[in-house]
């Protein structure tokens, strides 16, 4: 962890914790994510990836540590709070209500004109969006339980684009998807970080972080278990770092002298 | 070719419908999958009305419709409420007490301590909201399950009625009060009556067009003009023959007017506003709601309040069209009917599908039934069975639909 990276970063998390019961479900966690940068979090089952995703999208909020947005130290309290500070989150489970249509789904909470819809204004922005990740759903105006695992996640990644958002998490976002649609999804992605945007791509496959991240950061039980730039390691460095079949302490020493030379 | 096509009608995969006859395909199609709407009620309307006019003739005779409709009046309110709270997939069962709660408030505060009538009517129904923002909190903080706090406030607050109402048991309304006067006597006169028939269909017409215009000028498709103008001469045709066949008698009564008034207001709120989408948003998904967030406290508060609210607007008519409010005011099957209504309408136990215009329906399919079975002169432990009877029909429909959207992919 470089001072310059702490520097640019629009998000900085430092030493938070967050326990369930006897649980420790995220211990002394740090990570950076600068503007324009996708920050991969691997890690295996139960390694804290979630709770950390919820922690940042104020669905939980951390026991202890401190949160770091735009050089200003802010707490997370709520869903809401994280929008409002634009942190967009797309959630596993998506999180749409499958008894609205996809444009009810993108506007959810953030309708225009709350006193008399304006629902012309919603769809033609709903096309616009969709046509941008060049997404393949037929009409807008269906339930969204009648759309397939794909262009859920299509809408999903859609709506989180609509609050003009400084940083992007995508939690597991091409696990449901066939070949051409994590494509689209890789390419919006890099996409995103054209724009400028800062994406924590929560990922269980190795293929798509070697092929969008910048930079890797492992989980493990809860810890920070290595921070990798994504040219300088291999993918059975990462997955060493995941299982923990390498000591952690040479992990990272490998891995500031690596940041020390580039 | 793509370039004269609207936004919205682009993918080579949409099969287009257009006029008149694709919109009848449409709803075919919708029903197959499970989509329902008003179909099974409209149908069973029918079925209902024609049985009962076999049995008894007098039962589709003017002078019984007007009844019809001003004895559906005071309950329909009531299942407005229910389908709120149906909506975000809570129930709430003590609308009944509540509903007999506020009429004893409203008999006492007005004919024994003198308050005028509008202030009497507010205290009732600030009392009840005040009951639903209590549910509200109950349900919010602790987690208890609505249909259980509610259980409760059936007992609870049909004891405070009969506290109410002290050891008299009933209090008369006198009859040239303003308020019993406009549930027994009021009836719009009918050139007014055929007013607001026109007022309605120019009024359909003229948001459909704007609306279309709207969505041509942004590059989408739209219903045609001659679709809309269709569509509004049907509604004109309909309720120029309902005000013609009820004015052969009474007409239209003023508290059928304002039942109908409240069913458009809450058609709009669900239909057309924030809150609306947020409402059906916690019904089908509240993880989803409250990460979009929505404040879903703030939601199930409001919709408990409403319901209340309208339960106490039920109860207040009630007492007027019976100029008493006594102890088995809101009691028996007042709280069943008004379930009835709401499911049989077409809204969704399981929350989150549903309109205002279900009450209405519904309404009048309970009240059919009660009214039909009155003219028989039926015993009332039949017309309960026949209530719980459709009651359970309609829930049947609406699992069975639930299924069939399920594989339907239209959840």
């Amino acid at each position: 962890m470089s001072a310059t990276q702490q520097k640019d970063s629009v998000l900085s998390l430092r030493g938070i914790s967050k326990t369930f019961g006897a649980v420790a479900a995220l211990t002394d966690i740090d990570l950076d994510v600068a503007a324009g940068q996708v920050v991969a979090v691997v890690g295996d089952n139960g390694a804290g990836k979630s709770t950390l995703v919820k922690v940042l999208s104020g669905v939980h909020s951390p026991d202890s540590g401190t949160i770091t947005f735009d050089s200003k130290t802010v707490g997370i309290p709520s869903p809401a709070a994280a929008h409002r500070l634009g942190i967009a989150t797309v959630f596993q489970d998506l999180a749409l209500c499958e008894n609205l249509n996809v444009i009810q789904n993108l506007f959810l909470g953030q309708e225009l004109r709350p006193l008399r819809l304006n629902e012309v204004a919603m769809e033609t922005r709903s096309w616009e969006l969709l046509r941008q990740l060049s997404a393949k759903i037929p009409s807008v105006r269906v339930p969204v339980a009648s759309l397939s695992g794909g262009q859920r996640q299509t809408v999903a990644i859609a709506r989180s684009l609509l609050g003009d958002p400084k940083i992007i998490i995508l939690d597991e976002p091409t696990a449901a998807l066939g070949v051409a649609q994590t494509a689209e999804v890789l390419n919006l992605v890099e996409r995103l970080r054209e724009n400028g945007l800062g994406v924590i791509m929560i990922s269980h496959n190795m293929a798509d972080v070697k092929a969008v991240a910048d930079t890797v950061a492992v989980l493990r039980l809860g810890r920070n278990n290595g921070v990798f730039d994504v040219n300088d390691v291999s993918v059975e460095d990462i997955i060493a770092a995941i299982t923990g079949a390498t000591d952690n302490v040479v992990s990272q020493r490998r891995a500031r002298r690596k940041e020390g030379l580039s | 070719m793509t370039t004269t096509l609207a936004t919205d009608r682009q993918d080579e995969r949409l099969q287009s419908r257009e006029g008149l006859r694709g919109a009848v395909t449409d709803v075919i199609e919708r029903a197959r999958g499970g989509d329902l709407g008003v179909i099974p009620v409209v149908v069973g309307l029918v079925v209902i009305w024609a049985v009962l006019q076999i049995l008894n003739p007098v039962f589709l005779s003017s002078t019984n419709l007007v009844n019809l409709t001003l004895e559906s009046a005071a309950v329909g309110v009531i299942a407005l409420g229910i389908v709120c709270v149906l909506l975000v997939g809570q129930i709430d069962l003590s609308v009944g007490s509540v509903s007999g709660l506020s009429g004893a408030v409203l008999a006492v505060l007005f004919v024994d301590k003198g308050l005028p009538v509008w202030a009497a009517i507010l205290a009732a129904i600030a009392l009840s909201a005040a009951i639903g923002w209590v549910y509200a909190q109950l349900f919010n903080r602790f987690g208890v399950p609505s249909f259980v706090i509610t259980l409760a406030g059936l007992l609870a607050f049909l004891g405070l009625q009969l506290y109410v109402l002290g050891t008299k048991g009933s209090i008369n309304l006198p009859f040239d009060s303003a308020l019993v006067n406009f549930a027994q006597l009021a009836f719009v006169p009918q050139w007014l009556s055929y007013t607001f028939a026109v007022v309605a269909a120019a009024g359909l017409f003229a948001s459909g067009y704007l609306h279309a215009r709207e969505r041509r000028r942004a590059g989408l498709s739209a219903r045609t003009t001659s679709m809309l103008a269709v569509r509004s001469i049907a509604l004109l045709a309909v309720l120029a023959f309902v005000v013609w066949y009820l004015g052969q008698t009474r007409g239209v009564g003023w508290m059928f007017v304002l039942f109908v008034a409240l069913v458009l207001v809450m058609h709009y709120l669900l239909s057309r506003t924030k809150w609306g989408r947020s409402v059906y948003a916690v019904g089908g998904n509240v993880e989803a709601a409250r990460r979009a967030g929505i404040n879903v406290r703030a939601v199930y508060t409001s919709v408990f309040m409403l319901c209340s609210s309208f339960a106490a607007v039920g109860g207040i008519l009630a007492a007027a069209r019976l100029a008493a409010a006594n102890q088995s005011s809101g009691a028996g099957d007042v709280n069943l009917n008004a379930i009835a209504a709401a499911v049989i309408g077409g809204t969704s136990l399981f929350g989150g599908r549903g309109t205002a215009f279900g009450a209405l329906l519904g309404m009048i399919v309970i009240q059919s039934i009660s009214s039909g079975l009155t003219l028989l002169n039926l015993d009332s432990s039949i017309r309960f069975v026949v209530t719980g009877v459709v009651l359970l029909l309609a829930v049947v429909v609406d699992s069975v639909a639930r299924k069939s959207r399920t594989s339907h992919g239209r959840a």
